[in-house]
């Protein structure tokens, strides 16, 4: 087995990762009957605020400090910040979803833009801040395993073992995520919310506040999601380097059915269609590189074509709710 | 598409429509003011002195008495052109109740279809040419349009989605062609070689009246000024144009009062992406002169923020077109004294469109009413 196999397991999982966490957290926005097409800005926004966070500062008393914990965390904030402003408008004033969400993406292009350039010049002088570590699980189950391995099965568990605690956490929350949409009180009013809203509220479900918490938790997965871009896999940031990836992450939710599982195979494939545009480039095959950048975009659409008729999608999807 | 004559705007009493144009003329004079203070509010939170920005931004689109008004002018309307054409082309899919965020790629695909007919064109003569390249451009835009419509038609995939993957599509395809097949022959940037230029836009203004400034004011400007009482004509006074409104404000009962929603859904789509193809091409013609890599700086996004604050409406869409084109022509006089950059542009748009929805939602939440 030579090294390119292993390499695209990791990188589809690498790519994948961002991905997911997007379309995890905007799986739950959905089924409480929300589109936030702001997504992308979120994302954006929370990498931007990511690379803030992480940069080294003066800690007084402890001397330069930095932190990429830190800049998750801030990422997830500003996040939930931008998710609060789109649900201010397209929650509690009903205003059109499509509407605030492409107006949310407007502001989140013109604000990082801004600051971007405002704090490090016109042109952008190269940012260079740590990324998340790598978990070493990979080399714990070769120490396990005693010595027994061989290379090819080691440079396998490295491939799917060794990401940072971002992948962990996607992949991590796609069991929590099933679980608590169909084996929990909150996850049935969530989905009650998403196919009969107006039911829903005569049973006593306060509608506009468990969306406006739906959409929370999006911009928080979301935000992080930017921060696993700029933080987490590259180590700096660049304007508008979500290249919509927020609008993919909005295509895996609709290919993945509203379905946890269905969003991690979905975002399998995207990685993968990613990690393979990077390998048929590095590995010098003669296409132009344009063609292949365009190739995830290409793949979302023909997934999306095979992807028939869309009968498992929350009633109320896109519709904003007015109290009687 | 027969026309229908008797509306119900042409019975209602003369004291009405008057009203109406008050209310609306108060909107106006509401928003302009309110654009004002958001204008300040944005450069003192960067730190630029307001008025001095102000008034940067004020000779940047229009000129003052000491350098002459009719170059900064020109520039407005040169940069409202692809605005207003764009945006109104949001307007037709977005009454019909399709949000498509499509305008950038249908835009960047016309100026490559009409690039590639242009350079290729053989012996056509030069006006000839020209119509040639606008048909090609427009039926370019309509095919990229009608490839989301069809997927929202055919597979239920939301336009939303669709239009944005299309995009991205149409971006790296000009790039590539601009550094392939349709590559200057020197082969040093990625641009195509200039276009025949008997095939280019006019410019209209005299340059006498200038004092010999170059002036970019072109003649296909007329094309996208012609467009507004078009789609006017289409939305208000045909029977598609009635349908696809009535899709817009409620598909289930255009489907239960038998309007062929599917069949109309596509002809919007189609239409707004002829609308962005014919766009490009006017800009290829009138001001580039040949396509390269980043040959639109965002017009098709822009187009959303300006059909939405011209109330989707296509001659309040010219209003806020010429808003944002003196905006864009304003901000880059601005550029060149306080290091402001265009992102600001961004900031300021989304800020507008934000206070125009939140009023409008809340004035609708008060009353009861549906809002589009």
């Amino acid at each position: 087995m030579n090294s390119v196999i292993p390499g695209t397991i990791s990188s589809t999982i690498t790519l994948a990762t961002p991905l997911l966490l997007a379309a995890l957290g905007e799986n739950v926005v959905q089924k409480a009957g929300v589109v936030n097409v702001g997504l992308e800005g979120i994302m954006l926004c929370g990498a931007f605020a990511g690379m803030m966070a992480t940069r080294p500062f003066h800690l007084p008393g402890f001397g330069p400090a930095e932190s990429t914990t830190l800049g998750v965390a801030a990422a997830a904030i500003v996040g939930m910040v931008v998710a609060l402003l789109f649900a201010a408008f397209a929650v509690k004033l009903a205003a059109n979803q499509v509407v605030v969400g492409v107006v949310i993406n407007l502001l989140a292009v013109g604000l990082t833009g801004t600051l971007y350039r405002a704090l490090f010049g016109e042109t952008g002088s190269f940012i260079s801040i740590p990324t998340l570590p790598q978990w070493e699980v990979g080399r714990l189950a070769q120490r396990m395993a005693g010595g027994h391995l061989s290379l090819d099965v080691i440079a396998l568990l490295e491939a799917l073992l060794r990401h940072n605690a971002l992948a962990y956490l996607a992949f991590g929350v796609v069991p929590l995520s099933l679980w608590w949409l169909n084996r929990t009180r909150g996850g049935l009013e969530l989905r009650a919310v998403g196919e009969q809203p107006v039911a829903a509220a005569a049973s006593g479900i306060n509608v506009i506040r468990l969306r406006t918490c739906a959409l929370l938790y999006g911009g928080l997965m979301a935000g992080i999601a930017g921060a696993c871009l700029s933080v987490g896999d590259v180590g700096t940031f660049k304007e508008e380097m979500t290249a919509g990836r927020g609008f993919i992450a909005l295509a895996i939710v609709t290919s993945g059915r509203w379905h946890p599982v269905g969003c991690l195979l979905a975002a399998l494939v995207f990685g993968f269609a990613q990690a393979l545009q990077f390998q048929l480039q590095a590995s010098g095959f003669h296409v132009s590189a344009q063609l292949f950048l365009a190739l995830p975009y290409v793949a979302t659409l023909v997934i999306l074509t095979m992807g028939g008729r869309l009968s498992q999608a929350p009633a109320a999807l896109g519709r904003p709710y007015r109290k009687a | 598409m027969t026309v229908v004559s008797s509306s119900p705007d042409q019975t209602s009493p003369l004291k009405d429509r008057l009203r109406a144009l008050g209310s609306a003329l108060a909107r106006l004079l509401a928003y302009g003011a309110g654009l004002l203070a958001l204008l300040v509010v944005t450069f003192s939170a960067l730190g630029i002195p307001p008025l001095e920005a102000l008034s940067k931004l004020w000779i940047g689109a229009f000129g003052d008495s000491e350098s002459g008004h009719l170059y900064n002018c020109s520039e407005t309307i040169v940069q409202t052109a692809p605005l207003l054409m764009t945006a109104l082309s949001v307007i037709i899919a977005w009454r019909t109740g399709l949000f498509s965020i499509g305008a950038e790629g249908q835009l960047l695909v016309g100026a490559l279809a009409a690039t590639a007919v242009g350079l290729h064109g053989g012996g056509l003569p030069g006006p000839l040419l020209t119509l040639v390249m606008l048909i090609v451009g427009g039926a370019a835009g309509a095919g990229w349009g009608w490839i989301a419509g069809w997927l929202r038609v055919r597979r239920n995939v939301q336009e939303v989605i669709s239009t944005i993957m299309l995009n991205y599509v149409a971006v790296y395809l000009v790039r590539f062609m601009v550094e392939g097949p349709l590559q200057e022959k020197a082969h040093i940037n990625p641009q195509s070689e200039l276009l025949p230029s008997g095939a280019l836009f006019a410019h209209i203004l005299p340059r006498a009246w200038s004092n010999d400034i170059v002036t970019r004011l072109h003649s296909g400007v007329l094309l996208a000024v012609l467009a507004v009482p078009l789609v006017w004509l289409l939305l208000y006074r045909t029977e598609a144009g009635f349908g696809m409104r009535i899709i817009g404000q409620n598909a289930e009962a255009a489907r239960t009062g038998r309007f062929p929603v599917d069949r109309l859904r596509l002809r919007a789509m189609i239409l707004s992406g002829a609308l962005c193809g014919v766009a490009g091409t006017v800009e290829l013609l009138g001001v580039t002169g040949r396509l390269y890599a980043n040959f639109s700086p965002g017009w098709g996004y822009t187009a959303i923020p300006v059909a939405l604050l011209g109330g989707l409406h296509p001659i309040g869409s010219l209003f806020s077109a010429l808003f944002f084109g003196a905006l864009t022509a304003g901000t880059s006089n601005l550029n060149r004294f306080s290091g402001v950059s265009s992102v600001v542009g961004n900031v300021i748009q989304a800020a507008a469109v934000l206070a125009v929805v939140g009023a409008r939602a809340w004035q609708a939440r008060r009353t009861g009413n549906e809002t589009d």
